[in-house]
């Protein structure tokens, strides 16, 4: 893994901005690794307990996704912010501190608005605390670099795991249960009722894929699928 | 004098207590800020729930503000002390919500509200909670399956207390393949539930004591 040592030493990254277009080669590095070359959820398999509980269909997969991006985003941008300020034999104590709040007033704010959601995630929106990216990218990230680049690094990796959360559990959800976007109402309110697509009439489900073997078998088939792709593309990367 | 290392330590420490202060602080306002939503939307989802098992149209009363305590009870299954919600239209009590627990159930206990017409006939069962196993003993949700719908109406009277058992027993509640545990339990609680009604009807039904909104 030549790539990992890149994304974790990202002092030491190309900062020339020689990128073509808008954005600079490093913006550019910060975005690709985030979504495709450094995924949390496929490649550095970070932050798997969420990843596995919660991914048995799209709508739990996907809110439970944006709320940990959300506190990832924030929780970089604020350590980056002080990282000035922190003394480093306690800049793990000041994380952790700074995640715990965050994440508190995620729920607090959910358990609001959007209860039956909140309901739904149950434990596992507290849980984001304990979730081993969102550390890790303040710890490796945002300890070091700009405010900028730490938002935008969260934020990418924040969306890497949402979108292999939420493959998984359109995946799991088709063959589990035969529909997508099951409960879609809870995240958008009444009006989202309607948006159920059914994708097979009478279909009986199939259980093994809405319980948690069904989440290992769905993320082995993921990271074979990208590994092969990345195995076409000349070997680049993981 | 403080020695340097002495300083350090300290303000290391401070700065960590300072981090914490303001953790504290953000908190305790994203606590005040929310607080009233949540405090309603939680009333707003056990009133749906209650309202429920109550004929629609029902009442016109605060359910959630007018209930009334019910102590533990082992008729009801109570462990802790529990609520029956009273159903009035124009201050007369004319049904009234229990909540049950079902003891027995295959995984467990199962939460019950059940609704209850001043005459004696069951106007709604719901499960509020329980941890039967999944595809098998879940059909007691209404969600899943209508079957909890079979006690609509239903009394002490009809049927007899004889016949409050599964048809398998020989009774004459429906159940479904699979799982039988699950609805002995419940149709037992309900029963127990219906005979704590008659012993308590007095009391549960009593007339509404004038209060500040009757005042009006």
């Amino acid at each position: 893994m030549s790539n990992s040592d890149a994304a974790l030493t990202p002092g030491q990254v190309e900062t020339t901005p020689a990128g073509k277009g808008l954005m600079s080669q490093e913006t550019r590095d910060i975005i690709v690794n985030g979504l495709w070359t450094q995924n949390p959820g496929i490649v550095q398999l970070l932050g798997l307990c969420p990843l596995l509980a919660i991914s048995n269909n799209v709508v739990n997969a996907l809110s439970l996704g944006l709320a940990t991006t959300l506190v990832m985003a924030v929780a970089s941008g604020s350590v980056a912010l002080v990282r000035n300020f922190i003394p480093h034999e306690i800049r793990i104590p000041a994380f952790v501190l700074i995640i715990a709040a965050l994440v508190t007033i995620v729920e607090l704010a959910m358990h609001a608005w959007v209860p039956a959601l909140y309901i739904v995630l149950g434990v596992f929106l507290p849980l984001i605390t304990t979730n081993c990216i969102v550390l890790a990218r303040v710890e490796a990230f945002a300890s070091k670099r700009s405010t900028a680049h730490s938002i935008l690094d969260a934020s990418m990796m924040g969306l890497g795991l949402t979108a292999v959360l939420v493959v998984l559990g359109g995946m799991r959800e088709a063959i589990g249960k035969g529909t997508l976007f099951s409960g879609i109402d809870l995240m958008l309110g009444p009006v989202a009722k309607d948006w159920v697509i059914p994708l097979a009439h009478d279909y009986s489900g199939f259980l093994l894929a809405v319980l948690p073997p069904g989440a290992f078998i769905g993320l082995g088939l993921l990271i074979a699928l990208r590994n092969r792709m990345q195995m076409r593309d000349g070997g680049r990367g993981g | 004098m403080m020695s340097p290392a002495l300083r350090e330590t300290v303000s290391t420490a401070l700065t960590l207590l300072l981090f914490s202060v303001i953790g504290a602080g953000l908190l305790s306002g994203a606590y005040t800020l929310t607080r009233p939503t949540i405090a309603h939307s939680e009333q707003v989802e056990k009133l749906a729930l209650v309202a429920q098992t109550l004929p629609p149209g029902s009442f016109d009363n605060d359910l959630i503000g007018d209930a009334l305590a019910l102590p533990a009870n082992a008729q009801l299954g109570l462990k802790r002390p529990g609520f029956a919600y009273v159903a009035r239209k124009q201050q007369v009590a004319n049904a009234v919500v229990l909540e049950a627990i079902a003891p027995d159930g295959y995984a467990g206990e199962i939460r019950l509200l059940i609704g209850i017409q001043a005459d004696g006939r069951i106007s709604g069962v719901r499960v509020t909670g329980h941890t039967e196993t999944p595809g098998l003993g879940d059909y007691i949700e209404i969600g899943r399956n209508p079957w909890i719908n079979q006690f609509n109406a239903k009394s002490l009277a009809n049927p007899p207390d004889a016949a409050w058992k599964v048809r398998k027993d020989g009774g004459a509640f429906d159940y479904l393949a699979g799982a039988t545990v699950t609805p002995r339990a419940i149709i037992k609680a309900v029963n127990r539930a219906l005979h704590y009604f008659e012993n308590n009807k007095a009391r549960l039904l009593a007339p509404v004591k004038i209060n500040r909104a009757e005042e009006k």
